[in-house]
């Protein structure tokens, strides 16, 4: 709505947007202050907005009881290996699906919406079962094999958007030149499409750090379990220790949010351009 | 008239997503008329040879498994006895409607979408369309408001767990403050407010993918046609429904279209936060999967995830039926 603003336009819109900002932010502040209050006052009553002492029990609690850095270290392996692998393998078919066409295109597009509405749990048996015989259950190798799996098709849609926003015109003036397909794709396309390639990875990272229910179900040794596993792991008994789950949520919720923070411009025109064109 | 610093940069997005894209497609018709048939051959090669590992990774990790554990839903396979995995037909389906909790799981299903959806879409598309505008800090302001976007559905989940605890959560005791409600009330307890509760925090979680699609779908609109509505002296509202939303129907289709698809398919919350519960009444049709599963019937839990995917399918091929003829229209 470009035009002049009124002066009730403007204020109805500061309210909103700071009502938003609000309601947005307070969670996070929320469990952040949890996680810094010492174990007997998370139950204190009132409830302190602003604590009188700040404590990092809860977070050396983590670390001593719970092996918690040893999980964050397999996310973090975990979703960096299978995002970029991903990102990768995604590029290629992207860049097939934006600049040919050919018969099972369409068919290749609409098998990756159906990925969409797949409910994990219909493929965790014989998913387990296939990775029983692949020898790759309990085995950080075998999840990432998963996770690309699971993040290649929105990724691929993505980067397609992506490569369709580029004229062709760059890439022949290349060949032209003498550059091969291959030269004209990694020396010319991918330097351009570098914002795309963040998004997408940063996509693919996060999808990947949060995902539970193929974690829980391939990962069953402490040694091997990511963060989101180990959180489910704090709930499954009936008494939840608040202090403890709120140092994790903060410490699960920390890396990604600080890949959106340097990135979200990159997130804005990578979701996009993927999915308008979609 | 807007001042330099009032208006939108549409520059950089807007010339990637309008004339970048517009541009595209006639040049590439024409090149690859020219280049089809010496390379047919080779294309063919290419396009193969970059497909595949794509095609693999999908195929062996997320379709076989799929259609294998599709057989299941018409066996008796229960992790009680396992050595009994018969054919049975239909019956884990007809157990699937014949539960008494389905008729819960159902309307929970129903509110759960759209109950999200809605305020989603509403919100996103405000925030969107007041961000468009610069303004001081706005980076900041949109760095802060995605940040819901990076965490997963289970944390959201423990997160209003916590929040609404209706001893020590928060929302009791901001509302008893603000004098809304006069002694705490047990939201996640009854079936009513547990419902509520989740949708809230699917609303939290989900409004900054709609203000990021629409954000940039507004960045395409090109200049002169709000110009050309200024003239003609349309109003705000009358030049949002005729020119803004007309405009970006094609993103606004699809986000609602990929966004009903997920938030239907997305039990991560619920799992975290009531686990369905009291009482089953906060179950949604996948996490009623989970729970099935949980108790050993993969054969009834496969039935439901067909369930799932027929529904998806059929509402999918629907909707994008009812859009395709204004697609063809608009850009």
């Amino acid at each position: 709505m470009i035009g002049k603003e009124s002066t009730a336009g403007r204020v109805t819109k500061f309210t909103f947007l700071g009502l938003w900002l609000l309601f947005t932010v307070f969670p996070l502040y929320w469990i952040t202050i949890t996680s810094l209050k010492a174990p007997g006052d998370i139950f204190a009553f009132p409830i302190a907005y602003w604590p009188e002492h700040f404590s990092l029990e809860n977070y050396s609690g983590l670390f001593g009881k719970a092996d918690f850095g040893v999980y964050l270290t397999n996310s973090l392996i975990i979703a960096t290996v299978a995002a970029a692998v991903a990102t990768v393998i995604s590029m290629l078919s992207a860049y097939v699906l934006a600049r040919f066409e050919f018969r099972t295109k369409s068919a290749l597009l609409m098998a990756a919406l159906v990925t969409q509405m797949i409910p994990t749990f219909i493929a965790l048996g014989p998913l387990y079962l296939l990775m029983t015989d692949l020898k790759m259950v309990d085995n950080r190798l075998g999840l990432i094999l998963v996770y690309i799996a699971v993040c290649i098709p929105f990724c691929t849609v993505m980067l397609r958007g992506f490569f369709e926003n580029i004229p062709d015109a760059l890439e022949e003036a290349a060949m032209i030149d003498g550059l091969s397909r291959f030269g004209a794709l990694f020396r010319v396309l991918l330097p351009v499409m570098r914002p795309g390639i963040v998004a997408a990875f940063i996509f693919n990272f996060v999808n990947c750090w949060n995902e539970l229910f193929l974690s829980v179900t391939l990962m069953n040794s402490d040694s091997n379990k990511t963060v989101p596993t180990a959180l489910n792991g704090f709930i499954s008994s009936f008494n939840i220790d608040w202090g403890s789950m709120s140092a994790a949520a903060v410490l699960t919720i920390l890396p990604t949010m600080l890949l959106f923070a340097f990135a979200s411009r990159h997130i804005v025109q990578g979701l996009t351009a993927g999915a308008v064109k979609g | 008239m807007p001042t330099a610093s009032e208006t939108t940069e549409p520059k950089r997005t807007a010339a990637a997503g309008a004339s970048g894209n517009g541009g595209a497609r006639p040049v590439r018709k024409a090149q690859q008329g020219r280049r089809k048939p010496e390379f047919t051959a080779r294309r063919g090669f290419l396009i193969t040879v970059f497909m595949a590992p794509a095609a693999i990774f999908v195929a062996v990790f997320t379709y076989y498994p799929m259609i294998a554990g599709s057989q299941m839903a018409f066996r008796h396979w229960n992790l009680s006895d396992l050595t009994d995995t018969s054919w049975v037909g239909l019956k884990n389906f007809h157990d699937v409607f014949a539960d008494p909790a389905w008729g819960t799981v159902l309307s929970n299903t129903a509110i759960w979408v759209f109950g999200s959806i809605v305020p989603q879409l509403v919100i996103g598309f405000a925030l969107a369309l007041w961000l468009r505008r610069r303004f001081r800090f706005r980076g900041l302001y949109q760095a802060l408001v995605f940040f819901p976007w990076a965490i997963s559905g289970f944390l959201i989940g423990i997160l209003f767990r916590w929040m609404f605890n209706s001893e020590f959560g928060v929302v009791n005791d901001l509302l008893q403050k603000v004098g809304l409600i006069d002694e705490p009330v047990a939201w996640l307890a009854d079936p009513k407010t547990a419902m509520f509760a989740v949708v809230v925090a699917n609303v939290w979680y989900g409004v900054t993918f709609f203000t990021i699609m629409i954000l940039a779908a507004l960045q395409s609109i090109p200049e002169e046609l709000y110009e050309a509505s200024a003239l003609d002296g349309a109003g705000k509202v009358r030049t949002l429904f005729q020119i803004t939303i007309p405009y970006i129907r094609v993103t606004l289709a699809l986000t609602v279209l990929l966004r009903i698809i997920w938030i239907f398919n997305f039990p991560d919350l619920i799992f975290g936060m009531t686990g369905g519960g009291p009482n089953n009444e906060t179950h949604i049709v996948t996490t009623w999967m989970i729970k099935i599963t949980q108790q050993g019937d993969y054969g009834r839990a496969s039935a439901l995830g067909l369930i799932v995917v027929a529904t998806l399918l059929v509402f999918a091929t629907f909707f994008l039926l009812a859009t395709r003829e204004k697609r063809e229209v608009k850009p």
